[in-house]
C-alpha cells in the first residue's frame, strides 16, 4: 500500500473505531443488565438494516444522484457530525465539560436499563432489543457515511472499507474477550482528531456540492483542489486551539462557569 | 402515530444531535453560499473559500453563544 492508502486506512480506522466503541458500550450494558439474547438479536437486526440501508443508499448514489448532490448531502451530514465532536472536544479541553468516560456512560446505560419496565414482545426483552438496535444502527450509519466520504475523496473505496472493517473486528474481538466497556481507549483524544478530520472533509464536500444549484449543476472546485483539505484541517485545528485557550483563560478569571456547566 | 413520532425523533437525534445550533450554523452558511452562487455575485473558486470561512465563522459564533449563556 502507498503512504496515501495507509493514511486513508488510518483515518477511517480511527473514525470508525470510536463509533464501534460507543455501540459496544450500549450493547454490553443491555446484555449485562437485561438480556444478552435480546441485545444480540437487536445487534443482528441492526446489522441487517445497515446492509439494506447501505445497499439502497449505494444504489441511489450510484444511479440517481449527481455527484454534486451526493457531496452536498453526505458532506453536510459529515460536517454536522464533525462539528458536534469538535465542539465537545473544545469544551472538554477547556474544562467546561466533563471528559467522556465509557465507564460513566456504561453506568448511565445500566441505570436506565434497570429502571425501565418489563415489556416482552416476540419472546424478547423489548427495551434491550430497541436500545441495542438503535445504538448499533445509529453508530453504523455514521461509519457508512465516513467510509463513503473518505473512500470517494481518496478514490480508494476498498481501503476505506478495510480500515472500518479492521476497527469493527478489533473492537468486537476485544469486547467479547473482556466483556466490559473499553474505558482504557484514549477516546477524548481520538474524538478530537476525528472531529477535525470530519469537519475538514465535510466542509470541503458540502461547499463543493453547492454547485448543484449552479447553472450546469457541476460541483464547485476549491483552489488547490485536494490540497484545500489540508488547509481546512489546519484552519479547524488552529481555531480549536484558539478557542480552548480563550475559554481556559475565561474559566480561570471566573468569567464562565467551570466543568460540566455547558449542556450535552 | 407513535411510530412516526419515534421515526422522526430517531432522525432528529441522528442529524441534529445534542446541539441544534451547529446544524443551524452549517445550514445558514451553506444557504448564504447558495444565494451568492445563484445571484452570480463572484467566481465559484472565491465562493468555496467564502463558504469555508462562513462555516468557520458561524461555528465559532455558535460555541461562543453556548459559553456566554453559561456565564456565572
Amino acid at each position: 500500500m502507498t503512504g496515501a492508502a495507509w493514511g486513508l486506512a488510518a483515518a477511517t480506522f480511527a473514525a470508525s473505531f470510536v463509533e464501534f466503541v460507543e455501540a459496544l458500550t450500549i450493547v454490553i450494558a443491555m446484555g449485562m443488565t437485561r438480556s444478552w439474547k435480546s441485545a444480540l438479536v437487536g445487534v443482528g437486526t441492526a446489522i441487517l438494516a445497515l446492509v439494506a440501508f447501505t445497499a439502497a443508499a449505494g444504489y441511489a448514489l450510484a444511479t440517481w444522484l449527481p455527484e454534486s448532490l451526493l457531496q452536498l448531502v453526505v458532506g453536510t451530514l459529515l460536517l454536522i457530525f464533525g462539528l458536534q465532536w469538535l465542539r465537545k472536544a473544545i469544551l472538554r479541553s477547556s474544562g467546561l465539560k466533563a471528559l467522556h468516560d465509557e465507564d460513566e456512560e456504561f453506568k448511565e446505560q445500566t441505570a436506565a436499563a434497570k429502571s425501565a419496565g418489563e415489556v416482552n414482545k416476540a419472546g424478547l426483552d423489548w427495551f434491550a432489543f430497541v436500545v441495542s438496535f438503535k445504538g448499533v444502527f445509529l453508530e453504523g450509519v455514521e461509519v457508512v457515511f465516513i467510509v463513503i466520504t473518505f473512500g470517494l475523496s481518496a478514490k480508494d473505496m476498498p481501503v476505506a472499507i478495510l480500515g472500518a472493517g479492521a476497527a469493527g473486528l478489533i473492537v468486537l474481538t476485544v469486547g467479547v474477550a473482556v466483556r466490559r466497556p473499553l474505558a482504557m481507549i484514549p477516546e477524548n483524544t481520538l474524538k478530537y482528531g476525528v472531529g477535525l478530520l470530519l469537519a475538514s472533509f465535510g466542509t470541503y464536500w458540502a461547499v463543493e456540492g453547492i454547485g448543484i444549484f449552479g447553472a450546469g449543476g457541476e460541483s464547485l472546485s476549491w483552489p488547490g483542489h485536494d490540497w484545500a483539505i489540508l488547509a481546512l484541517l489546519a484552519t479547524w485545528f488552529l481555531l480549536s486551539v484558539a478557542l480552548v485557550s480563550t475559554f481556559r483563560r475565561r474559566t480561570r478569571t471566573r468569567e464562565i462557569a467551570p466543568t460540566a456547566e455547558v449542556n450535552a | 402515530m407513535r411510530f412516526l413520532k419515534g421515526f422522526g425523533q430517531f432522525w432528529y437525534d441522528f442529524i441534529i444531535g445534542d446541539d441544534w445550533k451547529i446544524a443551524v450554523a452549517v445550514g445558514l452558511a451553506l444557504a448564504v453560499v447558495t444565494l451568492a452562487l445563484v445571484a452570480g455575485l463572484t467566481s465559484p473558486a472565491v465562493l468555496t473559500v467564502v463558504g469555508g470561512l462562513l462555516i468557520v465563522l458561524f461555528f465559532t459564533a455558535s460555541i461562543l453563544i453556548d459559553t456566554r449563556s453559561h456565564r456565572s
